[in-house]
């Protein structure tokens, strides 16, 4: 009978020992579950803490949200060639969108400029052009930004599985179970991963407060990011921050199973090519000629 | 998933050939409209049936209705240099076949007007424009040219051609870029890199 108590106090002391740590690596964000592997209440009551942690960081409440892929959608983005003027109007608004870190310098899109006698040759593209005025004679650009691949090598690659391509085509990362090993970089033939070397140079007053979990939500130190398609306006049924912005409406975005979308109009209708298609990345994003 | 399977993809060409094959077309300026005022607003039915929402005319602040000056004045039909009035309105919109009254309408100056003679409201210029530039309209029309935002399930808005293109100039003009991005530091990453240990 003792020996028999003792047992079982010893395993609820343990039960509770565990439970107790459990929840105590959850509160320093760094929780023993991968965060898509919770069940939808164990989410919530995780992104409340995150909520509660940003809260007590930035002095003001930020949303983390944990909206979920729409049945029927698959996302595609088009980007018109023939309108783009380099403006990097884009490159800000999504800054700004998606809580990216200002200092170190962390941008989700970068704009090439190419001359268009050197034809396209993405080796000799300048990503650091600055004259007075846009377009510059002689110049394309072409925006690049996450191509959302169907054949994605950068999950591939991922030794903790902390990155994956959602049904609605979204590849998103885990920033609670990434190891910051950086294998994904190396993986993406885009240059479309940013590490956070430093802590995230984020001033409370530039914070946007509505996030998604999988998205622009503030990133920690030694984690990968990423374009999400602005995950957090898109499953919201909005158009994407960079759609938005841009002053020659070059970016065209919707869901590509829709027959009356833009984005099957430009498919359907427009020259259309995907970035380095030897690759067999099947990319969700096409740039395409409008004229 | 793969939205591949959906896709005519005989269209997709390698960008590599599409840039040699020398099809990109000269960039051209941006206007700038922003400065200009509201007015009224009309919305437009779209290709797939819903209607969609517009920004009224971007007017210059106090010169709409037109007809405040121009319903007692003499209409002069004569292709000249404004001097009175309207003189910073300088066409350079195939200006040797087209006058004014072409589009605005003689009568009615608070309207414009089709070859056909029909009488169309500024809330409805892409029309006139439409008439000149049908496969333009019909992409405007299918959200492909110009701009939508709002929701892309849902309730949108364009912007009318007018808000882009100065319709008596609509050759864009070049604007100044945004910062562009830091170079990275020689040996930067290797100090980040031990930081980040
Ligand atoms: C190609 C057709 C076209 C021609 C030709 C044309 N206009 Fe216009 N004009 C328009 C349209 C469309 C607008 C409405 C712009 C808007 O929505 O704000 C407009 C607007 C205006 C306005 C209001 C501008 C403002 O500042 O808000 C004036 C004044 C005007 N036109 C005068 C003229 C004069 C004078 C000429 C000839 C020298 C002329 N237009 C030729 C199409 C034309
Ligand atoms: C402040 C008074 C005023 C307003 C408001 C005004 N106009 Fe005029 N407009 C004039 C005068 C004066 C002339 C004659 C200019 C000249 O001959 O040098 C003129 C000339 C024109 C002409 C050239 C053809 C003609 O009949 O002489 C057009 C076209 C025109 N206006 C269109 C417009 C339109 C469109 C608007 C409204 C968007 C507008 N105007 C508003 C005063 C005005
Ligand atoms: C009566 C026919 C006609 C109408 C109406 C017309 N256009 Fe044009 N447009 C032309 C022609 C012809 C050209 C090519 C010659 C030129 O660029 O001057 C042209 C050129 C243009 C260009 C290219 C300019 C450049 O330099 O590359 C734009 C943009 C444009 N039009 C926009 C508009 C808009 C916006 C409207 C409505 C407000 C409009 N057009 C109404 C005939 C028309
Ligand atoms: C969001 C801004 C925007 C709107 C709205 C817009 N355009 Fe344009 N348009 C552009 C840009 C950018 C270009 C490319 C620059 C250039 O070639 O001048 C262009 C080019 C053109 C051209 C020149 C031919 C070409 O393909 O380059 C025509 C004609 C034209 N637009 C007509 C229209 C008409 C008609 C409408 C309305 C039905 C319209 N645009 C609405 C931004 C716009």
């Amino acid at each position: 009978m003792e020996t028999e108590k003792g047992i079982s106090m010893n395993r609820i002391t343990r039960r509770k020992f565990l439970v107790g740590t459990a929840a105590g690596m959850l509160m320093t964000s760094c929780g023993p579950k991968r965060l898509y592997e919770l069940a939808r209440p164990d989410l919530r009551e995780a992104l409340d803490r995150m909520e509660k942690e940003y809260a007590v960081k930035y002095g003001k409440a930020v949303k983390v949200g944990s909206e979920g892929p729409i049945k029927g959608v698959k996302f595609a983005y088009a980007l018109d060639l023939s309108r783009c003027i380099g403006c990097r109007t884009c490159v800000h608004a999504c800054v700004h969108e998606n809580n990216q870190s200002r200092d170190p310098e962390i941008q989700w899109i970068r704009v090439a400029g190419i001359d268009k006698e050197r034809g396209v040759d993405l080796t000799h593209a300048d990503y650091y052009y600055h004259p007075d005025k846009v377009p510059e004679p002689g110049k394309f650009y072409v925006p690049i930004q996450c191509q959302q691949c169907d054949n994605p090598p950068c999950t591939k690659v991922c030794p903790v599985k902390a990155t994956w391509k959602e049904p609605d085509g979204i590849v998103v990362v885990d920033y609670e179970w990434c190891i910051g090993c950086r294998y994904c970089m190396a993986a993406c033939p885009y240059g479309a991963r940013h590490f956070n070397w430093g802590e995230p140079g984020l001033d409370p007053a530039d914070v946007n407060p509505d996030t998604h979990y999988l998205g622009n939500r503030p990133r920690p130190k030694g984690v990968v990011e990423k374009c999400t398609f602005c995950i957090q306006r898109t499953r919201k049924g909005r158009y994407p921050a960079c759609v938005e912005a841009c002053p020659v409406g070059a970016r065209k975005f919707g869901n590509i199973l829709d027959p009356d979308s833009e984005v099957r109009y430009v498919i359907e209708n427009k020259r259309v090519l995907v970035l380095k298609e030897e690759l067999n990345t099947i990319p969700s994003f096409f740039y395409f000629y409008g004229v | 998933m793969t939205g591949r399977h959906l896709l005519p993809i005989a269209a997709i060409l390698s960008l590599g050939q599409a840039l040699t094959a020398g099809t990109l077309k000269a960039e051209q300026p941006l206007e700038d409209t922003a400065a200009k005022k509201p007015a009224t607003a009309k919305p437009v039915p779209a290709v797939a049936g819903d209607e969609i929402e517009v920004p009224p005319p971007p007017f210059s602040e106090g010169i709409y209705p037109c007809s405040d000056c121009h319903e007692d004045m003499e209409v002069n039909r004569k292709r000249r240099k404004l001097t009175e009035e309207h003189e910073n309105i300088v066409l350079k919109h195939d200006e040797k076949n087209r006058w004014c009254l072409d589009c605005h309408d003689a009568e009615d100056r608070d309207y414009l007007h089709l070859a056909s003679g029909k009488k169309i409201s500024f809330d409805e210029s892409y029309l006139l424009c439409g008439q000149c530039h049908g496969t333009k309209l019909r992409d405007w029309k299918a959200g492909v040219h110009g701009r939508r935002t709002g929701y892309w399930n849902g309730k949108k808005k364009y912007l009318l051609c007018a808000n882009c293109h100065n319709p008596h100039s609509p050759r864009f003009k070049p604007i100044p870029p945004k910062p562009a991005p830091r170079r990275p530091v020689p040996g930067l990453q290797w100090k980040r890199k031990r930081e980040y240990r």
